[in-house]
């Protein structure tokens, strides 16, 4: 594994970037490792760009926002046509094709999946796309183990959700384990 | 005069997830202290570090990027017997923890760029009349309402002459989660003992940011009260001086009688224009910052030992320098990093013997030049040329590869 691993999770405001976000940043605490979490959002609560960087390191991390992604999910057209030039040439590029239709330079690593249709299909709500494709993202790229999420998710959402969002963690894992390219 | 706080953090029983859940996320933190890495905001850290420097008044009007200091403390607050107060506007807030720590409390206030202009003139009333308190600046993109959920380091300048008349400035500046939580229980320490309003310089994403923190044990934090006053009421001057220009401090409501006005006053409080006594107070207001710089000034020093190359900066850039310094030490260029922790005073010593060691300096900063000036009026021998500015407001940050362009083009 790299020494330094630097993570994008990007769409618009109101899909659960951030909150996905310091759910991978805690699960890397739980696994004792070093990590920073930044985010970029406009002034709206739904709506405009938001972004999320998770940077995991064995060593400090001096600069906190990713610049050079070894990981980008991206969950809209937008957010993929601004950040997919800054996505190393071995990147991991996730996209959620319900609303990524095209993509104007084909990565290395490419996974398509219609996170937010399959979310809406399987589990009643667009509302876990979040959780779903994080998990998906964990499963390809290893870079926290399974149950540090799962202990994570736990940690971070309100008792209620805990079940669901598991449930969508679980699917997302499923659904990398079965990718066929 | 330095007490140490003998507090001690509650045992729990359990540490169990589902056990916990009850709990409030400080009643985890404080169970789980010195033993495990939680991740935490620099705005939680700030108001973490308020409560264990024995903070028990908040005044404020909640604005982002400062928004979570007060949410925490509005929660946290009234289950020590503290008090959380929303007010009407930031005159009213500054106003107000001004009062409360003139009745004896530890108060602090948190706010960002359209709020702490207007406390401006509170500020002031609080460094004449020498009443302890903290303000909490998270600074956003200005001017006026900017961009209130992007960094800027605009505020730099304002910190130190935001209030009219000469005022001498205690201002501390963190870069990080750990960092914010250490200079807020700093800031709240140097208010009590210097009884002046502290200002701390958050970036926005310093105060948004989250980082992996593992907090001290409450025993190994070293919190400073007041001085209080010996003599019996009648003897009592609010304004006395000892050696280090640091007078104690009666509290409303001690049976101790004193008066406060924004006016110039004598050692009683009482107004005055008298040349003599307003010379007295005006040195009195310098001198306990200028004789105690030592106490006061803290950098840090990264790389310089054998550097040609030296960036100055402060807050988020420094960590975008350090990053930088790491690429470039990668080729075999000489750079390091001069940090102030302490921006007001300013390192002036620091700087100087900087200035005597390096060829060149790199002021990269997100505003359009305000640290650089100061480093200007040290930098009386050296051509402008050897003085490179990086200036950055729209928003966005200076990036280690920005700062290591520069690297490269000077070295």
């Amino acid at each position: 594994m790299a020494k330094s691993y630097e993570i994008r999770l990007s769409g618009s405001g109101g899909q659960g970037l951030i909150l996905a976000g310091i759910i991978l940043a805690r699960a890397a605490v739980i696994e004792k490792r070093r990590v920073t979490q930044t985010q970029s959002y406009g002034p709206e609560s739904r709506g405009g760009y938001s972004r999320a960087d998770v940077i995991i390191s064995d060593d400090e991390i001096y600069f906190p926002e990713a610049t050079n992604f070894n990981c980008l999910l991206a969950l809209t057209q937008e957010a993929c046509d601004v950040y997919l030039y800054d996505l190393r040439d071995t990147g991991i590029l996730i996209i959620d094709t319900t609303f990524v239709k095209n993509l104007a330079l084909a990565a290395e690593n490419t996974y398509e999946l219609p996170f937010t249709d399959i979310a809406q299909e399987k589990l009643g709500s667009p509302i876990t796309t979040n959780i779903l494709s994080l998990a998906f993202m964990v499963q390809i790229t290893g870079i926290v183990k399974p149950e540090s999420l799962k202990q994570s998710i736990a940690e971070s959402v309100k008792p209620a959700f805990v079940e669901l969002n598991h449930k969508a963690m679980e699917l997302g894992f499923e659904l990398a384990k079965n990718y066929k390219k | 005069m330095l007490k140490k706080n003998t507090k001690k953090a509650e045992p729990k029983k359990t540490t169990k997830p589902k056990a916990t859940k009850n709990e409030t996320k400080l009643d985890e933190l404080q169970s789980t202290r010195e033993r495990k890495n939680v991740l935490m905001q620099g705005n939680e850290a700030v108001a973490y570090g308020a409560l264990d420097a024995g903070v028990n008044f908040f005044a404020g009007y909640p604005i982002t990027p400062s928004t979570e200091v007060a949410e925490i403390l509005s929660a946290e607050l009234p289950k020590r017997g503290g008090v959380f107060v929303q007010m009407e506007d930031e005159i009213a807030s500054i106003c107000a923890i001004t009062g409360a720590s003139l009745a004896g409390a530890k108060s602090l206030t948190a706010t960002s760029g359209p709020g702490f202009s207007l406390m401006q003139e509170g500020i002031g009333f609080a460094k004449i009349t020498e009443t302890p308190c903290v303000v909490v600046n998270v600074q956003r993109m200005g001017p006026s309402t900017g961009m209130p959920t992007s960094p800027a380091q605009g505020d730099i300048m304002q910190a130190k002459w935001g209030s009219h008349g000469d005022s001498p400035s205690i201002v501390l500046y963190p870069d990080s989660v750990k960092e914010s939580y250490e200079l807020t229980i700093r800031a709240v320490n140097l208010a009590e003992k210097y009884r002046t309003c502290v200002i701390l310089l958050l970036d926005e994403v310093i105060g948004h940011m989250r980082e992996a923190v593992r907090l001290p044990d409450m025993a190994n934090v070293r919190v400073i009260n007041r001085i209080k006053p010996t003599v019996p009421p009648h003897w009592y001057k609010h304004y006395d001086e000892n050696q280090k220009y640091l007078s104690p401090l009666a509290s409303y409501g001690e049976g101790y009688r004193f008066h406060v006005t924004g006016l110039t006053h004598d050692s009683h409080g009482f107004p005055t224009n008298k040349s003599s006594e307003a010379s007295e107070m005006m040195e009195r207001l310098r001198k306990k910052i200028d004789y105690n710089i030592r106490d006061l000034v803290q950098i840090e020093s990264h790389q310089m030992e054998d550097a040609k190359i030296a960036i100055f900066t402060a807050g988020i850039t420094a960590r975008a320098a350090k990053a930088a310094i790491a690429m470039a030490r990668a080729e075999g260029i000489k750079v390091g990093l001069l940090r102030p922790l302490t921006i007001w005073p300013f390192p002036d010593d620091a700087v100087r013997k900087m200035l005597r060691n390096v060829e060149t300096v790199i002021v990269p900063e997100l505003n359009q030049g305000q640290l650089i000036h100061e480093i200007q009026r040290l930098t009386k021998d050296k051509s402008d040329g050897n003085l490179i500015p990086i200036q950055r407001v729209n928003g966005q940050l200076i990036t280690p590869n920005d700062i290591l362009r520069k690297i490269k083009e000077v070295s």
